[in-house]
């Protein structure tokens, strides 16, 4: 084994952290109790998690519109995210950024916004940052395979291989750009090759296994504190719920466009289930501790949930607040 | 603390202002295309490569959107950027992490962050540059909140504003004029910053205001040489910033003359000066003898051909016929 038990633990009870979080969201949107548009991130937990054991508080990370897993794997409390995505005065954002706005600098968790690529050069800004400050500091940008459809992508990748900046270009491609298929946005030709060009090293890895993705994150911040960044990791995974809300683009219309026989084949990658599997097999947690951290975690979010409906919401007297410092 | 002053050109009161600060700050650094260049950005960056080397004076690939992005990233933790846009009309590229991004990410995030970068794009117009070399795109940027735009006439409110706006918490655009470059004044040599969101009187009168930003308040005042010969009192007021705009001072200049004359380097329609106009109008209305006349851009792109460039641009001489019209 390369990993110890903590180590292990640790991966498996942030997976199931993201993935129990955005589960729990399903309900309060049918109910419209909350009405913000959500991204879930389930189906994608391993990524997040995996690139995340890979950094330290120091390290930066930039999301988009589906970035829950990034900000609670980068340490970014769960309480106040939840109170966000019920835009209430106690969220991470104050209630002003909703769910696709959430943030947490205390922990590097710099930003998540959700126009296409938009938080790609801004990652590649945080990186330029470490660089003239001579910090070892990496910064990651986490963005949707539709975000290749972007000009900004490759002016970034452009700017960050001739700066040689410590910045680790992170595709989740997950073959929908909102409803449409991959194969309607791009030829069919495999997305890390894009980096080729700009002499970025880059890779396609399995997005659904954790310990994966963490070899290959491992490997791109050692190789980024080195100075010989960027980076561009292609991860391949599946949503398992809709773009927006639990099922399909209008949220909570229990509708899903994609085929049902491609999202069966997909749960069957689950990344969560997969990991539990081979944390049993290996023995490195019993049936009855999972069960027991599964409960845990549940209680948690539950808590979270019901810290944030308590919230109050912003005052109205407040709606210009924060316009300017 | 008595300011020494010696006379500086334009361009070179700028190139002070980012010597001075990046020698003292080290979070401070230039951004943009031409920044190396001798003649692109005038004499703005003079020695500036030499003094701070390239991992502070970069510059950059043609790539506006992601290279905006790029100094709006390193201001999230906590870096000065100046952004540089040899012209303005390049900013256009630069919309999504100016408007969307900058001028939104102190709000969406509660406050918890903010990108104090200064964007700053020159108005590059004249010599038959046509269309996508000339434009003045400050009401553009002025109708985001989240932005403060600031627009200087002289030499010393160049070098003080630019430290202004870099010292600012919120992203400013800093808007030059390659007009204004040859423009001398008195400059002092210290560091000093002239408060962003406060104009100026430049000349005290009593029988109208007029009101001008960046290269038109000094077609105000030369309109003013006329003007006085002829008998006429203009009050003249250089806004300096256009936002936030310095209503108190404009307001209390209508109040006294009680007619209005704008004078903007911008179009007509929807701009600065339509917003200066519903200003007055909405909140000292009983104070106005006279409607108030607007000098500004015609609603048509720059031309390259330089009898119509003659024609399209505004002088002091379109000032003059517009304060006569109502004295």
């Amino acid at each position: 084994m390369d990993y110890s038990k903590e180590f292990l633990e640790k991966l498996y009870k942030m997976m199931l952290k993201i993935r129990f979080c955005e589960e729990s969201f399903v309900d309060p949107i049918l109910k419209k109790e909350i009405q913000c548009p959500v991204h879930l991130y389930s189906g994608e937990e391993a990524i997040a998690a995996g690139v995340c054991a890979a950094l330290t508080e120091k390290d930066y990370v930039f999301g988009n519109h589906r970035s829950h897993g990034h900000y609670l794997a980068k340490g970014g409390d769960i309480k106040e995210l939840i109170a966000e995505i019920y835009c209430k005065e106690t969220g991470c954002s104050k209630g002003r950024g909703g769910s696709m706005h959430i943030i947490a600098p205390e922990k590097g968790f710099l930003g998540a916004a959700p126009i296409v690529a938009g938080t790609i050069p801004l990652a590649v800004g945080s990186a330029l940052a470490s660089k003239i400050r001579k910090q070892e500091a990496v910064s990651v940008s986490f963005f949707g395979d539709g975000a290749t459809g972007e000009g900004v992508l490759y002016e970034s990748l452009n700017f960050a291989a001739l700066k040689k900046l410590p910045v680790i270009f992170i595709c989740e491609n997950n073959f929908y750009s909102t409803h449409l298929h991959i194969r309607e946005c791009r030829p069919p030709a495999p997305i890390y090759k894009i980096a080729q060009p700009f002499g970025i090293s880059s890779i396609q890895v399995d997005g659904n296994d954790v310990l994966k993705i963490f070899k290959i994150a491992e490997k791109a911040v050692r190789l980024c504190r080195q100075g010989k960044g960027p980076f561009f990791i292609e991860f391949l995974t599946y949503r398992l719920r809709g773009h927006v809300g639990p099922d399909d683009n209008i949220q909570g219309s229990r509708a899903d466009i994609r085929p049902a026989k491609e999202v069966e084949e997909w749960k069957r990658k689950d990344p969560v289930k997969r990991f539990e599997k081979f944390i049993l097999e290996n023995k490195i947690l019993e049936e009855t501790k999972i069960q027991e951290i599964k409960k845990q975690i549940q209680d948690e979010v539950k808590q979270a949930h019901n810290f944030a409906k308590q919230s109050p919401n912003p005052l109205k007297e407040q709606v210009n607040k924060y316009v300017f410092k | 603390m008595s300011l020494s002053k010696r006379k500086l050109s334009y361009g070179l009161a700028i190139n002070e202002a980012l010597c001075q600060i990046m020698e003292k700050d080290m979070s401070v650094f230039l951004l943009g295309q031409g920044v190396k260049s001798p003649w692109y950005v005038g004499a703005t960056c003079k020695d500036l490569l030499d003094k701070f080397g390239e991992n502070r004076v970069i510059d950059t690939p043609i790539s506006e959107n992601a290279m905006t992005g790029t100094a709006v990233g390193a201001a999230l933790i906590g870096m000065r950027p100046v952004a540089v846009y040899p012209r303005m009309d390049f900013m256009i590229y630069a919309f999504d992490p100016i408007i969307n991004e900058a001028a939104n990410w102190h709000y969406m995030s509660g406050g918890k962050s903010c990108a104090p970068v200064v964007f700053w794009g020159i108005i590059n117009r004249g010599g038959e540059q046509a269309a996508q070399h000339s434009q003045a795109l400050q009401s553009l940027f002025a109708h985001i909140p989240g932005l403060k735009v600031v627009a200087p006439s002289t030499p010393y409110d160049a070098k003080g504003l630019m430290l202004a706006a870099i010292k600012d918490d919120n992203p400013v655009i800093y808007i030059d004029d390659r007009w204004l470059y040859g423009v001398e004044g008195d400059v002092p040599e210290e560091i000093y910053a002239v408060p962003i969101g406060k104009g100026i009187v430049r000349k005290q009168g009593k029988d109208v205001t007029i009101v001008a930003a960046s290269y038109m308040a000094q077609e105000a005042i030369k309109a003013n040489e006329f003007l006085e010969k002829q008998g006429i009192s203009a009050e003249i007021i250089d806004l300096r910033s256009l936002k936030p705009i310095d209503e108190e001072l404009l307001f209390e200049s209508v109040k006294k003359t009680g007619k209005l004359v704008i004078a903007d380097g911008t179009w007509k329609s929807y701009g600065v000066s339509a917003e200066i106009s519903a200003l007055v109008s909405e909140n000292i209305f009983k104070y106005l003898k006279a409607p108030v006349q607007r000098v500004a851009l015609p609603d048509c792109p720059a031309p390259a051909n330089q009898v119509l460039e003659k024609a399209y641009y505004p002088t002091k001489d379109n000032i003059i016929e517009a304060v006569k019209k109502i004295i």
